[in-house]
């Protein structure tokens, strides 16, 4: 058993926001794919993030505002999560309700080992 | 004025009701270790709605709201704690409670009505545990199901409140040592464990009814309160069993009849004497469905019995129209289940109402439990009622024993009645 991490790009929910319920019917759709991984044991953990964010870059460590990127590159949220391997890890992903969105994403990238 | 009584009347009766279905969902979230911790956001809970309400006045849904805000206050502390939270949720539950995405769904499944009613079933069968004496059992079920403050158990039990705590305290170690939860039982030992509740739940119903001190609120609150428990065992089909009901069909009756208990001065009143129109109607007719409903199983308990007596005794016009006959044929089947002193003396008072005083003489000198009838005060005192016409002097010094050994004022103040209607 591997584990991946997976982050959620893009998918702007603004314009599904403006209808409650259709925001709600969204979010209840994310609850029914985290739950089903939960009750398979499978969930790790999982937060959205906040739009606005800061970045410390170089050995100067200079500090600079967000938002980085385009809206549909954004990192929105991320799920980590147990799968056998990169097969089922996709076929997890399948399942995200951010891929309701034309411009959503799910980046998929499996958890390293380092080697000391 | 009256609205002023009327707000803490809606708010006592909330709080009586809604506190113990909060503390049992919030238990199931953070745990039976935690329980104190539960009963605190309770506090909580009615503080903030306390507060809101004498300015805002009070919503249309009080109970929602009251559910929305401990929801609120459990959301906020998973939050607080989100990676330290020491929750005792399924596995499930503890991840989509952990992730933002699914906190306030996750959330709001656990505060369904449907959800809640079984969580607090569940935390009758904890409260419940074998493991725990039946006085701490019932102690817990007034602090945890009934909302009652240390203060108010104590006044109810007539126990004084450092007992109480330390009643408390001990159950507490006892569910962290063993680490109880509350959990629905299997089905074999459903019925074990449903009359191990029910046990509880009468002997509550017993310290409210056999009291002197049951002009006191908090007592008769017992009553009711012990009614509502038993309620919710039988509105779960997997709770209601027929000793259930009968149980409930005997509360009834007995309720029914409680205003005609006692006069003004707290003084007991005969059942020959009580005013028979202050018997409510209502809950009678609410008993009698219950005790028809209670003929469903094979099985008869002594919830049955006496609640079937006790229909006898509430259907009847006057002591006169009695049908005794019917209630010693209870009494003789009673005998064959439990064949123990107390029936066995019970079954003897109304022997006498049938047969007359030869032959209840002849019974009782007859009976095995003669012996340990002696230091019972019912005996002595049927032994005054059964002589007092034959031989005062026998049944003055019987009425002397019987308030010897009794406990209790109002009869002590009733056997002394007795003894000066004699002599005066």
């Amino acid at each position: 058993m591997s584990e991946f991490l997976l982050l959620f790009r893009g998918g702007e929910g603004d314009e599904l926001r403006k209808s409650p319920e259709a925001w709600q019917k969204h979010m209840e759709r994310w609850g029914t794919w985290m739950g089903e991984l939960s009750e398979q044991g499978k969930m790790m953990g999982a937060q959205p993030l906040a739009a606005s964010g800061q970045v410390v870059s170089g050995q100067n460590k200079i500090v600079t505002d967000g938002p980085f990127m385009e809206g549909k590159e954004m990192v929105g949220g991320y799920l980590m999560c147990k799968a056998a391997n990169y097969d089922e890890a996709m076929e997890i992903s399948k399942g995200c309700p951010i891929l309701e969105f034309e411009n959503g994403i799910v980046e998929v990238r499996e958890i390293q080992k380092l080697e000391m | 004025m009256s609205d002023h009584k009327n707000f803490e009347t809606l708010v006592e009766d909330l709080f009586r009701h809604e506190s113990g279905k909060m503390t049992a969902v919030l238990t199931k979230i953070f745990g039976m270790k935690h329980i104190d911790f539960a009963e605190d956001m309770v506090q909580d809970t009615f503080a903030t709605a306390i507060n809101s309400w004498s300015l805002n006045g009070i919503p249309e849904n009080p109970s929602a709201w009251l559910y929305k805000v401990a929801r609120n206050k459990a959301t906020d502390q998973i939050r607080r704690n989100r990676f330290t939270a020491d929750l005792d949720i399924t596995e499930e539950n503890r991840q989509l409670l952990s992730s933002e995405y699914t906190v306030e769904l996750t959330m709001n499944k656990l505060w369904l009505e449907d959800t809640i009613k079984d969580d607090l079933l569940r935390m009758m069968f904890a409260c419940c545990d074998d493991g725990i004496s039946i006085d701490s059992q019932i102690t817990l079920v007034l602090k945890t199901l009934c909302g009652f403050s240390t203060a108010e158990i104590a006044k109810a039990l007539l126990v004084n409140e450092q007992t109480i705590s330390k009643r408390l305290y001990r159950v507490k170690e006892y569910y962290r040592k063993n680490d109880i939860k509350p959990i629905f039982p299997q089905e074999h030992a459903i019925r074990p464990r449903v009359n191990a509740v029910l046990r509880s739940i009468y002997l509550l119903f017993n310290e409210g009814y056999n009291s002197t001190h049951n002009s006191l609120p908090i007592r008769k609150d017992l009553l009711n309160q012990a009614i509502y428990l038993c309620k919710l065992l039988s509105e779960h089909k997997r709770t209601a069993l027929p000793e259930v009901l009968a149980a409930l069909s005997l509360m009834c009756f007995h309720t029914a009849r409680i205003e005609s208990r006692t006069d003004e001065n707290g003084d007991l009143i005969l059942l020959a004497d009580q005013d028979r129109s202050k018997w409510n109607q209502e809950l009678i007719e609410q008993g009698h469905h219950y005790l028809n409903a209670s003929a469903s199983g094979s099985q008869l308990t002594t919830y049955h019995f006496e609640a079937a007596i006790a229909y006898e005794h509430c259907k009847a016009a006057s002591i006169e129209e009695t049908n005794w006959n019917q209630i010693l044929a209870y009494y003789d089947i009673a005998m064959g289940m439990n064949p123990g002193p107390i029936v066995s003396l019970n079954r003897m008072i109304v022997f006498h109402k049938v047969y007359g005083l030869e032959r209840t003489r002849m019974e009782i000198e007859r009976s095995p439990h003669l012996a340990n009838w002696q230091s019972n005060y019912l005996f002595q005192s049927f032994m005054g009622d059964l002589l007092r016409n034959e031989d005062r002097e026998m049944a003055i010094s019987h009425y002397k024993k019987a308030i010897k050994l009794s406990q209790n004022q109002a009869e002590k103040r009733l056997l002394q009645g007795k003894i000066d209607k004699i002599t005066g």
